[in-house]
C-alpha cells in the first residue's frame, strides 16, 4: 500500500518536471501572453529598468516583462552558462568586450530588420558605441548608454592652493602644472590621482598623443609607439613628480576614495561618478568637471552599455519589440529623469543635466564629438588584465618607460595573436 | 583504561544474514537521496571537468578534444608556478596556527566559568561575512591609516603596505586565514582535549610534573588525532584559498594582485573571466591531485606522530 503511493507521488513528481520542460513550446501568435525576462546587473537602476518595463506593458498588455538583477560577479557566468543551456534570459544588457564572444558564438538575436522595419535611426546613438555593438554588418544590440571621460576637480583644494581652474583651454602642461602646485605633502593633498587606469587615464592620453590603443584590425597594439609612451609618460611624470599618492597608496585607497575624501584634487574619469559626488554633501559645492586636457589633440574612449536579445528566445518577435522600445525616446528619458546614467539616444540627456545643475556635466555630452571606442580586439578581458603586471615597474620609477612600454606591448600582441 | 573505551564493540554476526533479498530494493531507497546528491554534485562535475580538462572549450560552441596540451601549457606558464609558490607558502603559514590553536584550545580548558565566552570570541569570524571580514582587514593592514601601522608606531616601527606591497600579502593574508580558521579549531581541540581523562593529569601532578610537562607529555600525546584531523582540514582549506583574495584585492584595482594570486584564484580567472574553460579544467584537476598527495604524504607521517591511546 504505502510503495504504491510512493509509486504514485514519484510518476507525480516525474510528470511534473517533463511539462515544465515542455512548456511554452509551439508557435506564438500575436495575441498570446508572453512573459519575457529582462536582466540587468545593477540594483541602482533596477527601478529604472523596472519602470521602463511597466510603460512597455502599458501598449503591449499581452506581453509581462519580469526584470532580473544580478550581482555584477556573477552576471557574465550566469548568462554564458545560461545561453549555452538555452535558459538566458530573453533580454540583457550586454557591454562591448563580452559583445564579440556572443556574436560570433551565435547567441544574439540579429536585430538589423527589427531597425530597419521599425525606422530606428541608428545616427541618434553615438557612433563609437552603437559600432561597437555591430558584427559582421549586422546590428545585434541598440545602445541604452554611454560614458565619456572629464577631469574632475575640487574647487576648495584648487582655491586654497590659489590654481586657477580648470576649463577647455587646459594642456598636458597645465594638468602637470597644477598638480604640483596643488600637492601639499604636509596637509597630505595631491594634485592629482594616476592610478593604472585603462579607460579613465592612460588610454585617453595616448589618443590624445595621437597614438592608437589597438590598431585598427584589432591584430596588434600601440603601446612602446612614440604616442604610446608619451601617454604612458603622462602619468608615470606625475608619479615621479609626486604629484600623487604613490600606486600603493591607491592600492589600499582607491582614487575614487581618495578624491572624495579630498585628498586629491583632481581626478580624470567617467560621467557615473556624477551622482555620488552629487549626493555627498561634503563634496557638492566643491565638486565640478572640466573636459580632460589636450595633448597632440583631445580625445577620450567611451563605451556603453547595449541591449541584447537572445537567440534561443522562445518569442523572437516579443523580444524584438520590446528590444526596439528599449532603444527609443520612452526608454532613454526614464533613464535620464532617474539621473543615474547619461542615455545613449540623442537630446534625452537634458533631464540628466538639470538634475544636477551646479555640475558642468554638458563636458560629458560634448566630450562624443572627439570620442574613439574602448578597444575590444580579440579576448579582451585577457589582455586588459596584463596592465597592472607591466606597467606597475614604469609608474614605480623602477623601469624606464620605454621598456615597461615594450613588454606590455609584445604580452598584448600575443594574446591577440592567439584568436 | 582507554583501552577499554576505545574497544570494539563485537557485532552479533547472525543478524547480518536476518536481511531479506527483497528488502535490498528498500535499501537503495534509502540510500538514494544521498547517492543521488553524490553523484550529481561531485561525481559528475568531476568528470565533466577531467573531460574538460582534455579539450579546448569557448564559450560557446562545441569543444575540441586538444589530448594533454592544456597539461603541457600549464608546467610552462610562469603565473601557475607563481600561483602554485604563493598557495603553498600561505598553507606554510596556516600550519603554525595549529600549534598556537593547541596552546589556545588548552588554555580555554583551563577556564573555569565563562569558557563559553571565549569560545564564542573565537567562533565569532567563523560564522560572520567574509566580505565584512575583508572589509575589517583591509582597514587594519592600510598603509596610510591602518591600525596594525598605527600600533607599530607605538614601538617605533616604520608601517607596510600589507596588501598592496606583493611582498608581504600573502603573509598578511596568513594571518587572517589562522584568525578565521581558529574558531572550527578551537572546538575540534576542545572536545579532543574532554576526552583526555583527568585522572593521567592529577597522577602526573603527585609524581611532581609542572603545568608545562604535563601539557607536553599528557595533553599533546593524547590529543594528537585531534590535531592530526585539524591539520588535515586545514591544509586542504589552505590550498583552496580564494575568498580572501578576492575581496580585499580584487575590483579595488590593487596592483599587488598580479603578484599575489593563489591557484584557485588563477582557476577562477582562467574559467570565468577569460572563458578559457579547458584550462581551468585542467588547474582544478592538477590542484585535485596535489590536495590528494599533500593528504596521503600527512597519513603517512602521521604514523611516527599520532598516538592512539
Amino acid at each position: 500500500m504505502k510503495r504504491k503511493w510512493i509509486a504514485a507521488t514519484a510518476m507525480a513528481v516525474t510528470a511534473g518536471l517533463l511539462t515544465a520542460c515542455s512548456g511554452g513550446s509551439g508557435d506564438t501568435p500575436t495575441n498570446e501572453k508572453v512573459t519575457l525576462t529582462y536582466a540587468n546587473w545593477s540594483e541602482d537602476q533596477s527601478p529604472a529598468m523596472k519602470q521602463i518595463a511597466a510603460e512597455f506593458e502599458k501598449t503591449n498588455p499581452n506581453i509581462t516583462i519580469k526584470v532580473q538583477t544580478l550581482p555584477w560577479p556573477e552576471y557574465w557566468s550566469t548568462l554564458q552558462v545560461g545561453a549555452a543551456g538555452g535558459t538566458a534570459p530573453d533580454a540583457f544588457w550586454m557591454l562591448a568586450d563580452h559583445f564579440r564572444e556572443y556574436a560570433k558564438g551565435g547567441q544574439l538575436l540579429d536585430l538589423s530588420d527589427t531597425v530597419k522595419s521599425n525606422k530606428i535611426d541608428m545616427s541618434v546613438y553615438p557612433k563609437p558605441v552603437s559600432d561597437s555593438y555591430t558584427y559582421e554588418g549586422k546590428i545585434f544590440a541598440l545602445p541604452k548608454d554611454f560614458d565619456t571621460n572629464g577631469l574632475w576637480y575640487n574647487k576648495a583644494l584648487f582655491d586654497a592652493a590659489g590654481v586657477k581652474y580648470p576649463d577647455d583651454s587646459w594642456t598636458w602642461q597645465d594638468v602637470q602644472d597644477a598638480a604640483k602646485k596643488l600637492t601639499d605633502s604636509k596637509k597630505g593633498v595631491w594634485g592629482i590621482a594616476a592610478p593604472i587606469d585603462s579607460q579613465g587615464g592612460f588610454y585617453n592620453t595616448i589618443l590624445q598623443a595621437g597614438g592608437n590603443i589597438i590598431n585598427p584590425e584589432g591584430t596588434a597594439s600601440d603601446f612602446a609607439s612614440p604616442a604610446g609612451i608619451a601617454g604612458l609618460k603622462f602619468w608615470t611624470d606625475l608619479q615621479a613628480a609626486g604629484a600623487s599618492p604613490t600606486l600603493k597608496q591607491l592600492s589600499d585607497t582607491e582614487a575614487v576614495s581618495m578624491f572624495e575624501n579630498q585628498k586629491v584634487a583632481m581626478y580624470t574619469s567617467g560621467a557615473y561618478w556624477a551622482l555620488r559626488f552629487y549626493k555627498n554633501p561634503d563634496l557638492k559645492d566643491k565638486v565640478d568637471v572640466a573636459p580632460l586636457p589636450q595633448g597632440v589633440k583631445r580625445a577620450t574612449v567611451t563605451s556603453g552599455i547595449g541591449n541584447a536579445g537572445y537567440a534561443g528566445s522562445k518569442h523572437p518577435e516579443e523580444l524584438k519589440k520590446f528590444l526596439a522600445f528599449l532603444g527609443g525616446t520612452r526608454a532613454a528619458e526614464i533613464q535620464a529623469a532617474t539621473g543615474t546614467v547619461l542615455p545613449a539616444y540623442q537630446g534625452t540627456q537634458k533631464p540628466w543635466l538639470d538634475s544636477m545643475p551646479e555640475f558642468h556635466l554638458q563636458v560629458f555630452i560634448d566630450a562624443i564629438d572627439y570620442s574613439v571606442p574602448l578597444p575590444v580586439a580579440g579576448n579582451a578581458s585577457e589582455w586588459q588584465g596584463l596592465a597592472p603586471q607591466f606597467l606597475t615597474p614604469a609608474w614605480d620609477g623602477k623601469k624606464p618607460v620605454e621598456q615597461a612600454a615594450k613588454e606590455y606591448q609584445d604580452a598584448v600582441d600575443q594574446v591577440l595573436a592567439k584568436q | 583504561m582507554t583501552n577499554v573505551a576505545t574497544k570494539p564493540v563485537r557485532r552479533p554476526v547472525g543478524r547480518r544474514t536476518g536481511v531479506s533479498k527483497p528488502s535490498g530494493w528498500w535499501g537503495l531507497a534509502f540510500i538514494a537521496p544521498a547517492t543521488i546528491g553524490l553523484v550529481a554534485l561531485y561525481v559528475w562535475p568531476f568528470l565533466s571537468t577531467l573531460l574538460k580538462s582534455f579539450q579546448d572549450v569557448p564559450a560557446f560552441g562545441p569543444a575540441t578534444f586538444v589530448g594533454l596540451e592544456n597539461y603541457t601549457t600549464l608546467i610552462g606558464d610562469g603565473d601557475f608556478w607563481k600561483a602554485f609558490q604563493n598557495s603553498a607558502l600561505y598553507t606554510l603559514i596556516i600550519l603554525l596556527g595549529i600549534p598556537l590553536a593547541v596552546v589556545l584550545a588548552a588554555l580555554i580548558e583551563q577556564v573555569g566559568r565563562g569558557r563559553a565566552i571565549y569560545r564564542v570570541l573565537f567562533f565569532l569570524p567563523v560564522v560572520t561575512l567574509p566580505v565584512a571580514i575583508g572589509m575589517v582587514w583591509r582597514f587594519i593592514y592600510n598603509g596610510d591609516f591602518g591600525l596594525l601601522n598605527y600600533v607599530l608606531s607605538w614601538f617605533g616601527i616604520d608601517g607596510q603596505f600589507w596588501v598592496a606591497d606583493p611582498r608581504f600579502t600573502i603573509y598578511a593574508f596568513g594571518v587572517v586565514g589562522i584568525w578565521m580558521g581558529l574558531g572550527i579549531n578551537l572546538i575540534i581541540l576542545g572536545a579532543g582535549l574532554q576526552a583526555i581523562p583527568k585522572a593521567l593529569y592529577e597522577a602526573s601532578s603527585l609524581d611532581g610534573a609542572g603545568r608545562v610537562r604535563q601539557f607536553f607529555h599528557i595533553t599533546v600525546p593524547l590529543l594528537s588525532p585531534s590535531i592530526f584531523f585539524v591539520t588535515i582540514l586545514s591544509v586542504i582549506a589552505a590550498l583552496q584559498m580564494f575568498d580572501l583574495l578576492f575581496i580585499m584585492l580584487r575590483g579595488v584595482n590593487n596592483t599587488a594582485l598580479t603578484d599575489s594570486k593563489t591557484i584557485v584564484y588563477l582557476f577562477y580567472e582562467k574559467a570565468f573571466v577569460q572563458f578559457d574553460q579547458g584550462y581551468g579544467a585542467a588547474i582544478a584537476i592538477v590542484l585535485l591531485m596535489v590536495i590528494m598527495i599533500a593528504t596521503a604524504l600527512q597519513f603517512r607521517l602521521q604514523r611516527s606522530w599520532v598516538f592512539y591511546g
